[in-house]
């Protein structure tokens, strides 16, 4: 028997989404030729468009597919920098934090690297939440010269939840975009695209049970970003290449699907983390729950261990037939002290003794049972195997 | 028994951890992350560190069929490994960083916490023989694949970590033998090439690497008995028994070419001479270990055979323990041994014991040097 608790690195495709998807990939069209096949391909890519503006509460013509995550975030990053520098060439500064994913820290110190742009890192507290008297003190004396704000709505690794309303608040008696990575958050907390005064929001499918490859940037319709990708202008001139109309609707069914179970699977999933989390603090009476008592993901339970190795926890629980995570992992599989935790004040030791375990759509009682049975003996031994430092 | 197969991406651990799975061992597959930087993607096998060699060992773990980690090891390694390599080098020693990996990290930091994890033994690619003599204990030999022997390097591993270990391509007879073995078993590495370079620098040139992390310095070149005879950028961009590189205007008296000495970082001068002063008669130690059972009388001289470097040869030479300290007495001169080598003893085919080399004694005094004739070195080893 195995037990997936790693649904923040990517959750099952949802069955009806699969079989969707599958049927999808044998329409033939261009959603671009003029022909009736290309307008057949067009009507299915723009009712995913219009299915997934309502679950993000967009308008239709501010859906933008791409790709997933990490190109969203880097269109929005580079996108929007570009664009306010160049109506306000004194506006260089980019304020993000240092517990943003690798999709958003990484085109962020590309740009003060190569474009020169200037970064200014928010504040972050022990449990992940951002300095928002910080930022409000910080735009009081340097607002006109700041580009963009770029600051996620749910972290990938703790699943802290970020009060974007106050931001975009802030923001905006400056006149500066703000972009956040709700990729992490979307499906998983309610997220109102309209609501939330965002200039640009990126999510992706394969958080929410649909297929790896297909996300969307959502952009406000007064917004304008520099394209990244050249070609052929689809995508409202911001994003070209031979768009999705499989991976739309699937994306948008997933999307759907996730949105209507929200309320419950939210819920549901509260009680299972609050078990898990009540459990494993029994267990290793040393844990830190990483996020404390800040408002959180329902599903992810993210924790330091003291004078572990997460390599050693996550090798006996593999073995056990668990899946958990570091919460990051580099291109070559080695889990490395997480940055998130670095700038949230953890030493290099505490981080690496990090645990992510993640619960999501398909997560039974019985396997956070499993779980709490297994992990006893994990810890112990684990403990035993001390920290590679040492 | 579970075993630990330590996987660096290369043909000959790869097909060491497919015969330990053929043998019947639960076996689980581990790549060890040595570099600080793990985005480092280098061409070629560099032994440890890359992208690529950890992606290599995850495809072999895979034909294999079993399960594959990487752990970071990156932190012990810079601090056990690396910081002391150049340390090393600032004290004018020649080190070598595959044993100190081998002593700290794979038979150390790594077993400890296979044991930990409830691992019986960790498996590698070595090619060592281990052998069980009649009272049942653990003896470490060389492998019959003689031109890959690799015992040397093992010579640090004492009796418990000898239980721990599992060499199973000791008995092969040759590299081509296991190419040819990891074909047919459809890994994917049976054709990559071998490393020779010492994994943690990148271009594998060790003394622009040093003189990168040390700085240059200008010091003195001088002869035994003191002359000052040319100038250097940096003591530690040399080594014993180096020729070339030396900037020394003037020939030697003799005509002869002249070879480094001695490196004194203290001063930061190279002393140089020629070839026949860099022949030593003695060396000795006080870090030393027993590779398995150590031998019942060590206070007397026994004849053994001493190993002074990787691909070296075996000279005859006689060893005692002499107040805390291995001595080792080589029956013909040796040349280039540097303070910072490890002299490893053999017994026949088994290694006995190794020490690091603190202190050499010269085949020819100073005095014989400067006398008018001066010896030829014609007669001696070559190392």
């Amino acid at each position: 028997m195995t037990v997936y608790l790693d649904h923040a690195a990517t959750t099952p495709i949802r069955p009806d989404v699969l079989d969707a998807y599958t049927r999808a990939l044998q329409v033939v069209g261009n959603p671009s030729s003029v022909h009736k096949f290309g307008q057949d391909a067009r009507n299915s890519l723009e009712a995913a468009r219009d299915s997934l503006a309502a679950s993000v509460g967009a308008n239709r013509s501010e859906i933008i597919f791409t790709s997933g995550g990490t190109e969203s975030d880097n269109l929005a990053i580079k996108g929007l920098f570009w664009q306010r520098n160049a109506e306000e060439p004194s506006r260089k500064v980019i304020i993000t934090a240092g517990t943003e994913h690798h999709g958003v820290l990484d085109p962020v110190y590309w740009l003060v690297d190569h474009q020169g742009a200037e970064l200014a890192l928010i504040p972050v507290n022990s449990q992940g939440e951002f300095d928002l008297d910080w930022l409000d003190d910080f735009l009081a004396k340097r607002g006109s010269e700041v580009a963009l704000i770029s600051l996620m709505w749910a972290n990938n690794e703790t699943g802290v939840i970020a009060d974007i309303g106050r931001i975009t608040e802030l923001a905006k008696r400056q006149g500066i975009p703000v972009h956040s990575d709700a990729v992490a958050a979307f499906g998983h907390t309610p997220v109102d695209f309209a609501r939330s005064g965002l200039a640009a929001m990126s999510i992706s499918a394969h958080k929410v049970g649909g297929p790896v490859g297909s996300g969307a940037l959502v952009v406000g319709r007064s917004v304008k970003l520099t394209s990244l990708v050249h070609g052929g202008g689809q995508e409202r001139s911001m994003r070209s290449g031979t768009m999705d109309a499989a991976g739309a609707h699937a994306f948008a069914l997933a999307a759907d699907l996730a949105i209507r179970e929200l309320a419950s699977e939210t819920a549901r999933l509260n009680l299972l983390r609050e078990q898990l989390v009540d459990g494993v603090l029994k267990i290793s009476p040393d844990a830190i729950f990483s996020r404390g008592e800040a408002a959180g993901l329902a599903g992810t339970a993210h924790f330091t261990f003291a004078g572990c190795s997460a390599d050693s926890m996550i090798f006996l629980l593999d073995a056990a037939g668990i899946s958990v995570s570091a919460g990051s992992a580099c291109t070559a599989g080695v889990n490395r002290p997480s940055h998130v935790l670095l700038a949230m004040g953890r030493t290099e030791d505490e981080a690496t003794g990090a645990l992510r375990i993640t619960l999501g759509y398909t997560t039974t009682a019985d396997e956070v049972k499993l779980f709490l049975e297994a992990f006893p003996a994990v810890y112990a031994a684990a403990k035993k195997a001390g920290l590679p430092s040492k | 028994m579970k075993v630990l197969a330590a996987m660096s991406g290369g043909v000959d651990s790869a097909v060491a951890a497919a015969r330990a799975v053929e043998a019947g061992h639960e076996v689980v597959g581990v790549h060890l992350a040595l570099s600080r930087m793990p985005g480092t993607l280098r061409t070629g096998s560099r032994g440890c560190c890359t992208i690529e060699d950890s992606m290599d060992a995850q495809r072999a773990a895979s034909v294999l069929g079993i399960p594959y980690y990487v752990w970071d090891f990156s932190e012990r390694f810079k601090e056990e490994v690396v910081d002391e390599f150049i340390a090393e080098y600032e004290a004018g020693r020649t080190p070598n960083p595959c044993m100190r990996c081998n002593e700290r990290i794979k038979f150390a930091a790594l077993l400890e916490k296979a044991l930990a994890l409830g691992f019986d033994a960790v498996c590698t690619g070595h090619y060592a023989t281990l052998l069980t003599d009649e009272d049942g204990n653990l003896e470490l030999h060389r492998s019959n694949a003689l031109a890959k022997d690799q015992s040397y390097v093992l010579g640090v591993l004492n009796e418990e970590q000898l239980k721990h270990s599992m060499f199973p391509l000791g008995a092969s007879a040759s590299k081509d033998l296991i190419r040819a073995e990891a074909e047919a078993r459809g890994l994917s590495v049976a054709n990559k090439p071998d490393s020779y370079d010492i994994c943690f620098i990148p271009e594998g040139d060790t003394q622009d690497w040093i003189a990168d992390k040390l700085g240059n310095q200008t010091g003195e070149i001088v002869d035994r008995s003191g002359k000052v005879l040319g100038s250097h950028e940096g003591s530690h961009g040399f080594t014993v028994g180096q020729r070339k590189g030396l900037a020394i205007g003037r020939p030697a008296a003799d005509g002869r070419p002249r070879y480094v000495l001695e490196i004194r970082p203290k001063t930061n001068t190279v002393v140089v001479g020629p070839l026949a002063a860099l022949a030593i008669s003695e060396m000795a130690g006080t870090r030393f270990t027993w590779c398995g059972q150590p031998p019942k009388n060590t206070d007397d001289w026994t004849d053994v055979l001493v190993q002074v470097r990787a691909h070296g040869d075996a000279i005859p030479a006689d060893f005692a323990i002499l107040n805390g300290e291995m001595v080792i007495r080589v029956k013909e001169p040796l040349l280039g041994v540097a303070p910072g080598q490890t002299a490893v003893l053999y017994l026949g085919t088994r290694v006995l014991g190794q020490t690091t080399i603190n202190r050499t004694v010269s085949a020819v005094s100073v005095d014989e040097e400067f006398a008018t004739e001066h010896p030829t070195g014609d007669s001696l080893v070559g190392a």
